[in-house]
């Protein structure tokens, strides 16, 4: 009977072991569409990815309530630009934030108006200044207006 | 034995070899799920020439996606490219462009920045980056627990509850997009936005971009505009040699882009 001692003990150990797995892997883990190599995983993972809270609404729920500023601003220049871009994001506004942060800083509008000479770029087609030659220290919203871009008002 | 005999044996066993043999294959569990295939095969484009390396995406992807602002990781980042006329490659991508490129200086790192004159300048232009979404993603071959895997829809996915930081996939990718979270303290890597493209909505960075530079689609639907570029126009994709299968889209790649 000695002899077999140590098969129960490794028999208990399998035993053990198969139960902790089956306590510890949740239902869903196996292999699913994309097969063994790419596919293994928790499925229900994927449902909790897409209940990630969405921030950035994109124009047109902007314009809902603020249709003056939208259509002022899809008139000008700045067309192309999302309002959450300076504005955002919105997240839940006006529930939450209450009000929304501006970005009125001369680095946002640097970041297309620094005149970079790059001939393979879109860049250099903007028209764009040498932020240390041009008013250096004072933002650029005293002078334009982001909304109605131009020569300085 | 006689010959006829041994000749007959060996045609026989071949044959039975042959019969277990394609048994086993057509038991193959990834060949029996790549029977129920997805509608959806999501797939990015970027246009070199129109990004103008504002650096909008990435603010928008780091505040859309929680990403600390102030680390220096990010889901997807802008690098700049600049080439002089006497054969010198210069590439930054300071903070990841999430604060665009507002100067002409350099970023060489470790405080130093280098100036270069307009005229020196051969060709420069800027190059955004994010996930791949590879066909045959390395990262997932890696994982030991099977947190990183692909979904049906071809996005590459991490389970936070199960991702246990080893690291392996940050090591794995060739594109060297995934990092360590500094929150969460797992792999992090771009989705190309789960949450948004799955409600209908355009990834935050697509969004964000007012250049449409970046672009997302479904390669599975030949009417998406993004599928018509992608099989009728010259586009091109990083590291095709790792055979990752990458389904990022390039226009206007340049041999210099690593």
């Amino acid at each position: 009977m000695h002899v077999l001692r140590p098969l129960f003990v490794f028999l208990a150990f399998v035993g053990i072991v198969l139960m902790a797995r089956f306590l510890y892997v949740p239902a869903d883990f196996g292999i699913h569409e994309r097969g063994y190599m790419y596919g293994w995983h928790r499925k229900s993972n994927e449902e909790e990815w897409k209940q990630v809270r969405v921030k950035y609404q994109g124009m047109e729920y902007c314009s809902g309530c603020h249709p003056d500023k939208n259509k002022a601003l899809r008139e000008s220049p700045h067309r192309i630009i999302q309002c959450e871009n300076c504005h955002g994001p919105a997240i839940e506004h006006p529930s939450e934030p209450l009000k929304l942060s501006i970005d009125r800083s001369r680095e946002l509008c640097l970041r297309c108006h620094t005149y970079l000479p790059y001939p393979t770029s879109n860049r250099s087609n903007i028209k764009g200044i040498d932020p240390e030659r041009h008013n250096p220290g004072i933002e650029c919203f005293m002078c334009h207006n982001p909304h109605k871009p131009g020569p300085g008002r | 034995m006689t010959r006829r005999e041994f000749l007959k044996n060996t045609l026989r066993l071949t044959g039975a070899l042959a019969m277990a043999g394609s048994a086993i294959e057509i038991l193959k569990p990834d060949s029996v799920f790549s029977a129920r295939p997805s509608d959806v095969r999501w797939v990015f484009l970027v246009d070199t020439y129109k990004c103008v390396g504002c650096g909008m995406c990435v603010r928008a992807c780091k505040l859309e996606n929680e990403v600390p602002y102030d680390a220096n990781v990010t889901r997807t980042w802008v690098e700049r490219y600049v080439l002089t006329k006497d054969g010198r490659l210069l590439a930054d991508s300071p903070k990841g462009a999430r604060d665009g490129f507002i100067s002409p200086r350099i970023d060489l790192g470790m405080g130093e920045y280098r100036e270069i004159r307009p005229e020196e300048i051969e060709k420069a232009f800027f190059v955004p980056k994010l996930c791949n979404q590879c066909e045959n993603p390395p990262c997932v071959q890696v994982c030991p627990v099977g947190a990183t895997y692909q979904a049906s829809d071809g996005v590459v996915l991490v389970d936070r509850k199960w991702c246990i930081g080893c690291g392996y996939c940050i090591m794995a990718c060739p594109y060297g997009v995934r990092f360590f979270h500094p929150v969460y303290k797992v792999a992090e890597k771009c989705n190309f936005c789960y949450h948004r493209i799955n409600k209908g909505l355009k990834p935050a960075c697509v969004l964000a971009c007012p250049f449409d530079a970046r672009r997302i689609g479904n390669i599975k639907d030949p009417d998406d505009p993004v599928t018509k570029v992608i099989t009728k126009e010259r586009v091109s994709v990083l590291k095709d040699e790792y055979g990752t299968k990458p389904q990022v889209y390039y226009i206007g790649l340049s041999k210099e882009v690593r």
